[in-house]
């Protein structure tokens, strides 16, 4: 722990309110394995519930733009080109092109050796740039490659840095060691916004992912995020709604706000509509914004841009009018 | 003593699953004497959007079939409706009216108007592609393709009249929306059945039962559709206004054909309709 006291004093979370939590392995633990247990049966009951409400008309385009100003466009391929990026970047500060009314997505997320190339297309639309950084998606390196790797996407000019917890860590009761990381990244981010993804796919219960999302919390986290897309099943409704409960219930407790971000699996308006709903009656109207609500997602997009159009012009749309990615 | 009848419950038939109207409606069949026949789905315009995705979906696999599969799998169609010839002929006598032979007249002749498309598919190319001769050092050859997704609204025939509609888009690649004739549906959704069971991939064939004059409009101005045929529209107005709808994607138009007589041969005309040619030059002694 004494290594990297005074990173832990640069945190969000240096109100003090933690401190004796975080002050031993043991501590750390009995504070998460003493958080509430989920009910599973009522949490997807709950998120089902949630999802059978009905949007329409101009709710329902409240809602698109709503979610295209929320989506965080993604492209994380190992065939991923400088001009792919390039054209994603241009997509996310003009989805429909057709259409000068159409909003602005929140930012791409890329690797972080294409920052450089979709700051340069973005320049200051206003559009984020997001990077996964920490060894993504397995999270398996050493601490220092880690902490360059971060420390490169913010000098390359990365506004947010979306980084992996290390699962393995996780799951075998190390919960200190994975705080540590999570406080040296967000050391390693400084002003940029960090992001700590849980990949819920691989923490097996729904009580780990709340004592993930806590654990993330009390280390600083600005956004807490499901999954990386790379392992299934990625983001879901109930996950979703046990992150949002607890950064509700984080806000209660120490008055700060993080936020959340799904991504893997969201492909359809309907589906961005129900985790709206889910937001807005779970956390309130307060996270409803793309500073703290935020889709991680690709063909979504086009979705909810055919959506719009047909919205706007009284017909269906079809996929042969919207770019590929 | 006696057993309680089974009812046929009868739905759509989208993608190769069988759901009911995502609107939860559905409406009274009558047969040829006005008493009750059955409840058939009334199909929604988001019935018609799911159809459309089904029928996008499919396109990419059947098209890229080779003709002679295509064939064998319509082939398949008329083997599997041959094995269920009665249940056709009775509902056909129970929907229309017809006498036992003008039944089994009309199923056999949907049978054979299946085989006959059959075998168009590996010929249709040669009939219609060419060789062109062009004044430079190319070979210059033009093939048929198919042009995508189509919505079909079918005749009064339900059994021949829907057949002879259908099989001649599929056999070329094409995939169909189809809406079934409003007074006769029931028989399409047993064609349907016959169709789920012969190897045709879910979503080369959906169709849709209920109002034309209500799910027709979405098809038409949809642009992710790309032709439409008229067959069975009978009212004059609304077929202008489902060809007006249509020429927002350019979008093929087949007229409507009132008096067809569905007996007769028919000529390449419901094949050709719905191709595009694909033209291609390639460079001789290179």
């Amino acid at each position: 722990m004494t290594p990297i006291a005074s990173s832990t004093a640069s945190s969000t979370s240096d109100s003090g309110v933690f401190d004796d939590v975080v002050r031993s392995d043991s501590s750390l633990r009995r504070f998460l394995h003493g958080l509430p247990g989920v009910d599973q049966v009522g949490c997807e009951a709950r998120a089902a519930g949630l999802g059978t409400r009905s949007i329409k008309t101009t709710a329902k385009a409240y809602a698109i733009d709503l979610a295209i100003r929320m989506v965080d466009l993604t492209t994380l391929e190992g065939q991923d080109t400088h001009g792919k990026v390039r054209a994603l970047a241009s997509k996310a500060m003009r989805p429909d092109p057709a259409d000068p009314s159409c909003p602005a997505t929140a930012a791409v997320c890329v690797y972080p050796d294409m920052v450089a190339t979709a700051k340069q297309t973005l320049g200051d639309s206003g559009v984020h740039v997001a990077a996964v950084a920490t060894a993504f998606p397995s999270g398996r390196a050493a601490m220092d490659i880690k902490l360059a790797d971060t420390r490169d996407a913010v000098e390359a000019g990365a506004d947010e840095i979306d980084m992996v917890i290390d699962r393995g860590a996780f799951l075998s009761g190390r919960y200190l060691d994975v705080y540590e990381e999570i406080v040296q990244v967000r050391h390693a981010c400084g002003d940029a916004h960090l992001k700590v993804i849980f990949e819920t796919g691989e923490l097996q219960t729904y009580d780990n992912v709340r004592r993930a999302s806590w654990l993330a919390m009390m280390a600083g986290a600005h956004f807490i995020k499901t999954s990386t897309g790379k392992v299934q099943p990625a983001a879901t409704l109930p996950v979703t709604l046990i992150m949002l409960e607890a950064v509700r219930d984080f806000r209660e407790q120490t008055g700060q706000m993080v936020g959340v971000k799904p991504a893997g699996g969201i492909k359809t308006s309907k589906d961005a509509i129900k985790y709206l709903v889910m937001v807005n009656e779970t956390c309130g109207p307060d996270w409803l914004d793309p500073d703290w609500f935020r889709f991680g997602a690709s063909t979504l997009l086009n979705d909810l841009l055919m959506q719009r159009t047909k919205m706007t012009t009284g017909r269906y749309s079809g996929p042969d009018y919207f770019t590929l990615d | 003593m006696s057993r309680i009848d089974v009812r046929k419950t009868y739905k759509l038939y989208i993608g190769g699953q069988f759901p009911r109207s995502e609107s939860g409606r559905s409406y009274v069949v009558n047969d040829a004497k006005g008493r009750l026949l059955a409840n058939a789905a009334q199909a929604s315009r988001k019935d018609a959007r799911d159809a459309v995705l089904a029928a996008r979906a499919a396109f990419g696999g059947w098209s890229g079939k080779t003709a002679y599969n295509r064939a064998q799998v319509v082939y398949r169609i008329a083997e599997v409706l041959e094995g269920r010839r009665e249940q056709f002929e009775a509902e056909l006598r129970a929907s229309e009216g017809v006498s036992p032979a003008k039944a089994r007249t009309y199923v056999d002749a949907a049978i054979d108007r299946l085989v006959w498309y059959a075998g168009w598919a590996d010929k249709i190319t040669q009939v219609v592609g060419n060789a062109n001769p062009v004044a430079g050092p190319f070979f210059n050859l033009s093939s048929p393709e198919p042009s995508g997704v189509i919505a079909v609204v079918a005749p009064r025939g339900p059994l021949l009249g829907l057949v002879s509609v259908v099989a001649p888009l599929i056999i070329t690649g094409n995939t169909v929306v189809v809406i079934a004739s409003e007074d006769h549906p029931l028989t399409a959704i047993t064609l349907g059945e016959v169709m789920a069971t012969s190897d045709l991939p879910g979503g080369v064939v959906n169709v849709l039962t209920g109002s034309v004059a209500e799910i027709a409009p979405w098809l038409a101005s949809h642009m992710d559709v790309n032709g439409i045929d008229l067959t069975g529209v009978t009212d004059a107005d609304l077929a202008v206004e489902l060809e007006v709808a249509a020429a927002d994607n350019l979008k093929r138009v087949r007229r409507p054909a009132p008096g067809t007589d569905w007996l007769a041969e028919p000529d390449l005309d419901r094949m050709t309709r719905f191709l595009e040619t694909k033209t291609v030059w390639h460079p001789i002694g290179v």
